[in-house]
């Protein structure tokens, strides 16, 4: 070989070990995690830490102020009623948020699809599953035609949705006819919402979940262990199974109790609006992590133009997940009707579209694209409605819960612009 | 073996340009431009600022049609409308802006828009094995992990993973644009060995620069484009670093570059 081939790197990065892809290597452990997520955090990404922070502090300074009521089983299941429909609202503006586009419109979408749903129930007597179908292919007309204005006709997000968003409530308005509620009383819909899973089943769906994500995780740990992959240290790896067996096992624990207000009836078990967001949450996860689709969101979100020369096909991205978007948000819409018992003009407007896109960004989706995961929602989501709910228990009035929730979006949007000018600053 | 000596261009050329013309409406960027690019070697496509360098490189690449000329691939003629035709035959652009995610990881672009799949299912394994594969092949020894995000990496780890990329996918003609350009010493270095490794592990590699010092240091061949005509093109042997200055702001050297009419011509 010749003296240039030979020549060895002369210069290394610094810290770079002459071998290379040291940290690939498994020989690094707690420390070396530890090292990957602060540089994950010098990059902008905080992950799950600020909305679990929050989840914690916001829970407990609730459960200070209201003793008696916050921390209960009854008040808890209310909580996930709550946070159901805001949590599946902002699981599809994660896709879109994390192309950069936003959708000003999920939340009377949400309304639209609801009311088509409730019409057909109450005025044609359709059984439930041809109204809750017809939502949802309304939400997939719905997605299509705003993301084919946005991909295809090249009107920013921002403009198409904010069109919509007046266009909609019209819609939803002369569906509905001024002042008129259409009630939502089909014993499937409502049971989302006022029915529980039984007990014995909420146990074994528990145990099946923790079961199922253990072994998927060891699993993966064995095969990248033994093929000499990147991997987590196995500390990492149970203590992640850990927390979520946890979690499981808690909430499951918490439902399970009896909280009836009145002596003779029991009211036990689980919400069954916890396993549709639960289901979705897996569903989705799946699709952006596991998937070439997912992969193309994140590479269109993060530069397009790569996406572009790599032959991703950017344009059916940015349509197909302003249909996801809309999709979730009809699914959203149906279940906050199935907990309203109706559906009104202005469901779906008010405050909704701005809790799911502060669930988004609380729970750590970026703002400019490219950063986020389904799981954002959840947390956020969460984070969303104890707020809301703790603010109902303490009787506060109306207004302050518009400026703390306001405040809280506020707060995690700066976080989220300071991350991505310090990853910009440094660098990164 | 591979020092940048005088050898015998008996072989067929992986690239082969001849009277290639593009326009961009009334202005004409290329006439009739001629080039040969050999396997195994490294051809340094030279020219000024505007003398039509990413143009060519982008007609290559299927991005831009050309108006008239051929096109031969390893000695046969063939027409690329699109970069995913001159993905098919084995050419590998790397951009100046190098168009990565900054937040995919390295495996995840090196495999982008190619992803290996089980079904549905992304097969991570494989594409980690095979991304590390590729750069241990390359001896690139600066990366601490595969995974690591590309918004962490330096600028010469970037050019790596974009040079790694296109050495993925069984690429027979891989064209570098300025790969150089923005990184200092020690990375400068990093590169132009790789540079030099691409060639020596059988790819045919067009690498665009203005550093002569980089050029002389790691070319076989130089190809010299001045005002969108092809001055000369021949091995760097022939020529001295004064005579290529000249070719690149002249247009002629000696007996090299475009006859004295025509150079005039281009004059005025
Ligand atoms: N899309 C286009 N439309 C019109 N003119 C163009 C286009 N692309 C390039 N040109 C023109 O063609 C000429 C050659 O440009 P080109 O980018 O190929 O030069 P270059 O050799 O790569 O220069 P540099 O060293 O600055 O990168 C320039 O005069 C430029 O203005
Ligand atoms: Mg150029």
């Amino acid at each position: 070989m010749s003296s240039t081939l030979s020549t060895p790197t002369s210069a290394q990065e610094p810290g770079g070990a002459p071998s290379g892809f040291e940290a690939d290597r498994g020989t690094d452990s707690l420390g070396g995690t530890v090292r990957a997520y602060l540089d994950r955090v010098r990059g902008g990404d905080l992950g799950a830490l600020p909305a679990i922070l929050g989840i914690v502090v916001l829970g407990l300074l609730f459960f200070v102020l209201r003793p008696e009521t916050f921390l209960t089983p009854r008040n808890m299941a209310n909580l996930a009623d709550q946070a159901a429909p805001i949590i599946i609202l902002a699981m599809g503006l994660v896709f879109i948020l994390l192309l950069g586009e936003i959708d000003l419109s999920a939340g009377v979408v949400s309304g639209v699809c609801a009311a088509v749903m409730a019409k057909l129930l109450a005025d044609a007597g359709a059984p439930w599953y041809v109204s809750v179908l017809a939502a949802i292919v309304t939400g997939v007309v719905i997605g299509l035609f705003t993301g084919s204005l946005v991909g295809m006709v090249g009107i920013p997000s921002f403009v198409v949705t904010l069109a919509l968003f007046l266009g909609w409530q019209g819609f939803t308005l002369r569906l509905i006819g001024e002042g008129g509620t259409v009630p939502v009383r089909d014993p499937v819909i409502s049971a989302i919402s006022d029915k529980n899973v039984p007990v014995a089943l909420g146990w074994v769906l528990a145990l099946l979940t923790i079961a199922v994500y253990a072994a998927l995780q060891l699993n993966r740990f064995r095969v990248q262990k033994a093929r000499g992959l990147a991997h987590a240290p196995l500390a990492v790896v149970l203590v992640r199974i850990g927390v979520i067996a946890a979690v499981v096992v808690l909430v499951t624990a918490v439902l399970s109790v009896d909280r009836a207000p009145a002596v003779g009836v029991v009211l036990a078990g689980v919400p069954y609006a916890i396993p549709l967001v639960v289901l979705l949450l897996l569903l989705l996860t799946f699709v952006l992590g596991r998937t070439s689709f997912g992969r193309h969101v994140y590479a269109v979100g993060g530069n397009a133009e790569a996406a572009r020369r790599a032959g991703i096909n950017v344009t059916r991205i940015r349509v197909a997940v302003f249909v996801i978007g809309s999709t979730l948000a009809a699914i959203s819409g149906i279940v906050a009707a199935a907990r309203l018992g109706s559906v009104a003009p202005g469901s779906g407007g008010g405050n909704t579209l701005l809790y799911a896109v502060g669930a988004a960004v609380i729970g750590g989706t970026s703002l400019f694209g490219g950063r986020g995961r389904v799981r954002d929602a959840v947390l956020g989501g969460l984070v969303v409605a104890i707020i809301a709910n703790g603010l109902g228990l303490l009787g506060t009035e109306a207004y302050l819960n518009f400026i703390i929730t306001g405040g809280v979006l506020l707060l995690a949007a700066s976080v989220d612009a300071l991350a991505r000018r310090r990853a910009a600053a440094t660098g990164h | 073996m591979s020092a940048p000596i005088d050898r015998p261009e008996d072989g067929t050329p992986t690239l082969e340009l001849r009277g290639v013309n593009k326009s961009f409406g009334a202005i004409q960027v290329l006439h009739d431009v001629h080039m040969k690019v050999y396997p195994g070697q490294v051809t340094a496509l030279v020219g000024d600022n505007g003398a039509g360098k990413s143009t060519l490189i982008k007609s290559i690449a299927g991005i831009h049609a050309i108006d008239s000329g051929e096109f031969l691939f390893e000695g046969k003629p063939v027409t690329v409308s699109g970069p995913r035709e001159a993905a098919a035959l084995g050419i590998e652009i790397v951009y100046q802006d190098l168009a990565l995610a900054d937040n995919l990881d390295v495996v995840q672009n090196m495999f982008l828009g190619r992803e290996r799949k089980n079904g549905i299912l992304l097969d991570e394994t494989s594409m980690e094995e095979a991304a590390r594969d590729t750069l241990s092949k390359l001896s690139v020894r600066t990366l601490k992990s595969v995974r690591q995000l590309v918004s962490s990496l330096s600028g010469g780890q970037r050019q790596t993973v974009a040079i790694a990329k296109a050495v993925l996918w069984e690429s027979k003609l891989v064209v570098l644009d300025e790969p150089t350009a923005a990184l200092g010493v020690a990375q400068t270095r990093q590169v132009l060995d790789l540079v030099r490794r691409l060639a020596d592990t059988g790819h045919a590699v067009v690498f665009i620069s203005h550093n002569m010092v980089d050029v002389f240091e790691v070319s076989d061949r130089i190809a010299a484009l001045y005002l969108g005509r092809m001055a000369a093109d021949v091995p760097i042997s022939q020529v001295d670093r004064p005579q290529v200055i000249e070719l690149i702001t002249a247009g002629r050297s000696g007996d090299l570059g475009i006859a004295p009419a025509e150079a005039a011509a281009v004059e005025v």
